[in-house]
């Protein structure tokens, strides 16, 4: 209980400090593992972990702190149940799919992605793609905060990030082509 | 494709993180480059179709309750037991505080009124209040025609209503609230599904003058002072963006 006290002096108690970001916990665990179950089970892991951990938190952003530690949990969930999804190597080699068409038209087609094709191309994209996009696109996390939850350089933030949205918008121009194939098949 | 040698700054362009001399280099690329300039643009259309999509996942009903009950009891609030001797050292120090805090008040009149971080921690309080359930606002709405003539009679004077919604943070709402011993005016923006407290007074009534931005309890606070009133911005979301808002309201 020592270590508690230390951390309700002065950044506050647990429930005021890391309780609120148990949205922002869920989404995260949610996007990671793919399924509601697991994520849910995954952010209590986590936050019985942060309690065990509270002690050493030393204030700042709390939000990092919680989500870096959702982060870890996740991981190690992997590790045990599904190894293979961390080995997933990304054929990268970029297929500059739209070449002939008239600029503006691949921004069209990206704006009018629906809510369910971005799901499914954020979701089978590799974890570490997805993780980044999550944390910036839906979390609205800076660079800074992005290192501090995936324990990278900020540098590697910027590259990961630039690479995550190729693969997104490589994913969603070709889940619109094959849509469109299909609607001309009909 | 952005072109080979700015591939890697253009994310960093459009996220807002570049430094300043590298922000204003690359933009003047972006007029000479139109592979870059529509980057860009598929880049905006992207996160324009990723922020409506809204594929935010939040916490089932109930996770919350059940993370509580299985923290160790000590998590939950309660009062923390002390040995004897130490509270008998706490009540000495208390003591000792609260004569030089009497001697100081006659001694030395208006030392400055209220300290400044009480203020924000009340700011702070009440934002995590506005954030339990029924608590956000008191006339819920989008409109700054509706928000700030609900406010009329409520407070001796009129706040400032702006709709942010063009810039990315929709004005959701407005409450009553109370800082520092007096009625303020609370208005609530949102940033995706980050909420952002804005609590609104005349300026100089508050003795405390709020330090620009700080970090309480994970939460950030701007404030600034505009045509007269003092304004001070609450949230989770991260500085960089509350700075942005900020910004936008006429910091």
């Amino acid at each position: 209980m020592g270590e508690q006290q230390r951390g309700s002096g002065s950044v506050g108690s647990f429930e005021q400090v890391v309780l609120p970001h148990l949205d922002a916990a869920y989404n995260l665990a949610r996007w990671l593992v793919r399924n509601p179950h697991d994520a849910e089970d995954i952010v209590q892991e986590a936050y019985l972990r942060a309690f065990k951990f509270f002690g050493g938190y030393q204030g700042g952003d709390a939000r990092a702190w919680v989500l870096k530690i959702v982060r870890n949990t996740s991981y190690s969930f992997f590790e045990k149940n599904r190894p293979a999804e961390l080995a997933e190597e990304f054929d990268e080699k970029v297929h500059t799919a739209s070449t002939a068409e008239e600029p503006g038209a691949e921004a069209a087609l990206l704006k009018s992605a629906d809510s369910r094709m971005l799901r499914e191309a954020l979701d089978e994209l590799p974890v570490n793609f997805r993780e980044v996009l999550v944390l910036r696109e839906l979390e609205g996390m800076s660079y800074k905060e992005i290192a501090e939850v995936t324990g990278v350089p900020i540098g590697t933030v910027m590259s990961g990030l630039a690479r995550a949205r190729t693969q997104l918008r490589e994913r969603l121009l070709h889940a619109r082509a094959k849509e469109e194939q299909r609607g001309l098949r009909k | 494709m952005a072109c080979e040698n700015n591939q890697l700054l253009l994310d960093g362009y459009f996220d807002g993180e570049l430094d300043l001399v590298r922000s204003v280099e690359f933009e003047k690329h972006v007029k000479t480059c139109p592979q870059c300039a529509q980057e860009l643009q598929d880049k905006q259309a992207m996160r324009e179709s990723l922020r409506a999509a809204n594929l935010y996942e939040r916490a089932p009903e109930g996770l919350r309750a059940r993370i509580r009950a299985a923290l160790p009891a000590e998590a939950r609030p309660q009062p923390i037991p002390m040995p004897r001797r130490q509270v008998l050292e706490w009540l000495a120090v208390a003591a000792a505080v609260l004569i030089a805090v009497f001697l100081g008040a006659r001694v030395l009149p208006n030392i400055g009124g209220h300290s400044e971080n009480l203020v924000a921690e009340e700011i702070v309080a009440s934002h995590i209040r506005s954030m339990q359930p029924g608590h956000l606002y008191d006339v819920e709405s989008t409109d700054r025609h509706t928000v700030k003539p609900w406010f009329d009679g409520k407070l001796d004077f009129a706040p400032p209503v702006m709709d942010l919604k063009d810039q990315g943070f929709p004005l959701v709402g407005g409450r009553l609230d109370y800082v520092d011993h007096r009625n303020v005016a609370a208005l609530v923006y949102q940033r995706q599904k980050h909420f952002i407290n804005v609590f609104v007074w005349p300026q100089g009534t508050n003795a405390a003058k709020l330090p620009e931005v700080q970090t309480i309890q994970g939460y950030n606070l701007v404030s600034w002072s505009h045509d007269g009133m003092d304004f001070c911005a609450a949230s989770d979301l991260n500085i960089a963006e509350l700075r942005q808002f900020a910004q936008l309201l006429g910091q």
